[in-house]
């Protein structure tokens, strides 16, 4: 807990933390990747253009942010842009974890994939395909992986009610 | 890598229909730890492609947290993982404090890293019983069982329940523990290392089992990490790293231990791993039972955490927070955290969305068996048949904690 300080918005972030790694990883391989940013409960939130993710973890793959932690979505409806993708990435060298955020529109969301960069993002771009119906391009095998193939819906999304159609 | 990790087997691969063949294991077999359903692919008795069918378990948890107030939460994280239950109550417990920006009394972090390395031990004796049963060494089974009562009855005189405890709870822990609890744990650590070397002695010089387990299933680190396989496998395959020691949480940091790791990258090196971190788990839980602090087991924070029994039974002020927190919850600051532990089998993590209401707007388990499980093809592939039944229990996963 050394910085407890909390930082809104790109410009708040990018002057705060001007040498953080893997904000200078991202402006390096694309200034126009990074959209928003904050610093908040002591975490680094980094919000990523969607057609920008993968070139992004390459970019902080090389910057040694070597292990794909965690990947997960929220559905803000009915908000808009509705969905938030939450990528947690994590570097064994630098103690350091970071969240990159991507927004994605209601009508047919899709965003590449980054199982190129990461094979073990492969079950949880499925899952979230699953729960939220959320499309990964170039996923090796996109199916549905906890609910029956034959399911209609995504029970994630929050227009599905919690007990379920009957 | 990509055509490794999960493609469909639906039927022999092109120009190979004649001589492989599709076939199904589990969703009931006792090797499979559960509800794991494999379709394999085999030429004769070797592993061309793996498919894990998983789901069978599902049970939309994290949809079910959405309806639950942050503190009914609590008792449903015991479900997931249910072999290391205070490791799910304290990842959970951690994440919502942070939130929250709650400070934790010192005996409360001391007990809940005593607890959770307890749980561990817990967890790694049922992998061993089952580990050894599953490759034929039946006694062992009998010896970790043994064991693991013992820390069930712990586990019972602390909080009235032997695996779903939910005694780890946010701000604090349920209730003090009883008067001789720590001397009761001091009376277990003590004998436990002399256990270990009685497992050892049954498994470490057994030729079948050494057979079974050496060369076989083998993960090179950088499979490990692309694969984001955590806990003591990742370290078998020689990657040094642990959450308690390179991101400390709930004061680890103020313990001295060793994390062990090999290089050999296969079943023998995750059990030789396994068994050198019980050791170590004994000394954290020694050196937990030496210093622990005095003090209250509960932030001070009444709106928050439910006053004591008694206090609510006689003091006004605490009875109105009491039904407060019951029947409305408390409001948590809106935000997103994700909080990392390591538990039993590897990084446990969760990630909360606060909306500002005193329901979670989204909770997200991150848990190790799932990611590992993706790794089993590439540890069996080419390999014997039979090496499959090794190579599930070396990764030790729990179906609860995949399907959630």
């Amino acid at each position: 807990m050394a910085d407890t300080a909390t930082l809104l918005g790109k410009a708040a972030v990018l002057e705060g933390l001007p040498n953080h790694p893997a904000i200078k990883a991202i402006l390096a391989s694309n200034s126009e990747a990074l959209t928003d940013a904050k610093f908040d409960f002591d975490e680094l939130t980094l919000t990523i253009a969607p057609e920008q993710i993968r070139a992004a973890c390459f970019a902080l793959q090389s910057a040694g942010y070597n292990f794909f932690e965690d990947l997960t979505a929220v559905d803000w409806f009915p908000a808009a842009p509705r969905f938030q993708l939450s990528y947690h990435l994590l570097s064994f060298a630098m103690k350091d974890r970071i969240r990159l955020r991507v927004l994605l529109d209601d009508a047919d969301p899709a965003v590449n994939s980054i199982t190129q960069v990461w094979a073990g993002a492969n079950y949880y771009e499925r899952e979230v395909f699953d729960l939220f119906g959320i499309r990964f391009e170039e996923h090796p095998n996109l199916r549905r992986i906890m609910m029956p193939e034959e399911w209609v819906g995504h029970p994630l999304r929050k227009d599905y009610p919690v007990e379920g159609y009957r | 890598m990509n055509d490794l990790a999960g493609m469909p087997v639906l039927e022999p691969a092109e120009g190979a229909k004649d001589q492989h063949m599709v076939i199904n294991m589990g969703p009931q077999h006792p090797a499979t730890h559960g509800v794991l359903r494999l379709v394999l692919e085999i030429d004769g008795e070797i592993i061309v492609r793996i498919y894990p069918e998983i789901g069978y378990l599902h049970t939309g948890i994290e949809k079910t947290c959405e309806a639950k107030f942050y503190q009914q939460v609590v008792p449903l994280t015991d479900r997931i993982n249910y072999l290391d239950p205070l490791s799910n109550n304290l990842c959970y417990a951690l994440t919502v404090e942070k939130l929250l920006a709650l400070e934790i009394p010192p005996k409360a972090q001391w007990m809940r890293v005593l607890l959770a390395e307890l749980s561990r031990l817990n967890s790694h004796l049922i992998w061993l019983g089952t580990h050894a049963m599953d490759i034929g060494a039946l006694t062992v089974f009998l010896y970790t069982f043994r064991e693991r009562e013992d820390i069930l009855r712990l586990f019972e005189a602390v909080a009235g329940q032997r695996m779903m405890l939910s005694y780890i709870r946010i701000g604090g822990l349920a209730m003090e523990p009883p008067l001789d609890f720590l001397d009761r744990v001091q009376a277990f650590i003590r004998i436990f290392p002399e256990k270990i070397d009685e497992y050892a002695n049954l498994l470490t010089g057994n030729p079948i089992f050494r057979n079974r387990l050496v060369g076989v299933g083998h993960l090179s680190a950088e499979d490990a990490v692309a694969l984001g396989v955590t806990g003591p496998p990742l370290r078998a395959s020689g990657v040094d790293f642990d959450l308690r020691r390179d991101m400390p949480y709930s004061s680890y940091e103020k313990f001295q231990f060793n994390v062990p790791t090999s290089t050999a990258c296969d079943c023998w090196a995750r059990y030789e791993v396994r068994l050198v971190e019980m050791r170590e788990s004994v000394k954290i839980i020694q050196q937990a039972l030496d210093g622990m602090p005095e003090g209250p087991v509960k932030a001070d924070a009444p709106k928050i955490v439910l006053p004591d029994r008694e206090k609510m039974k006689t003091q006004m002020e605490a009875l109105i927070h009491h039904f407060k927190i019951v029947t409305e919850g408390f409001a948590v600051p809106a935000g997103e955290v994700y909080q990392g532990i390591e538990c039993g089998h590897g990084i446990t993590g969760y990630y909360i969305v606060s909306d500002g209401t005193a329901k979670p707007y989204r909770v997200h388990m991150r848990y190790p068996s799932f990611p590992t499980l993706q790794a089993l093809e590439v540890m069996c592939k080419g390999r014997m048949l039979a090496d499959v039944v090794a190579v599930i229990g070396s990764i030790d996963i729990v179906l609860g904690e995949i399907d959630r």
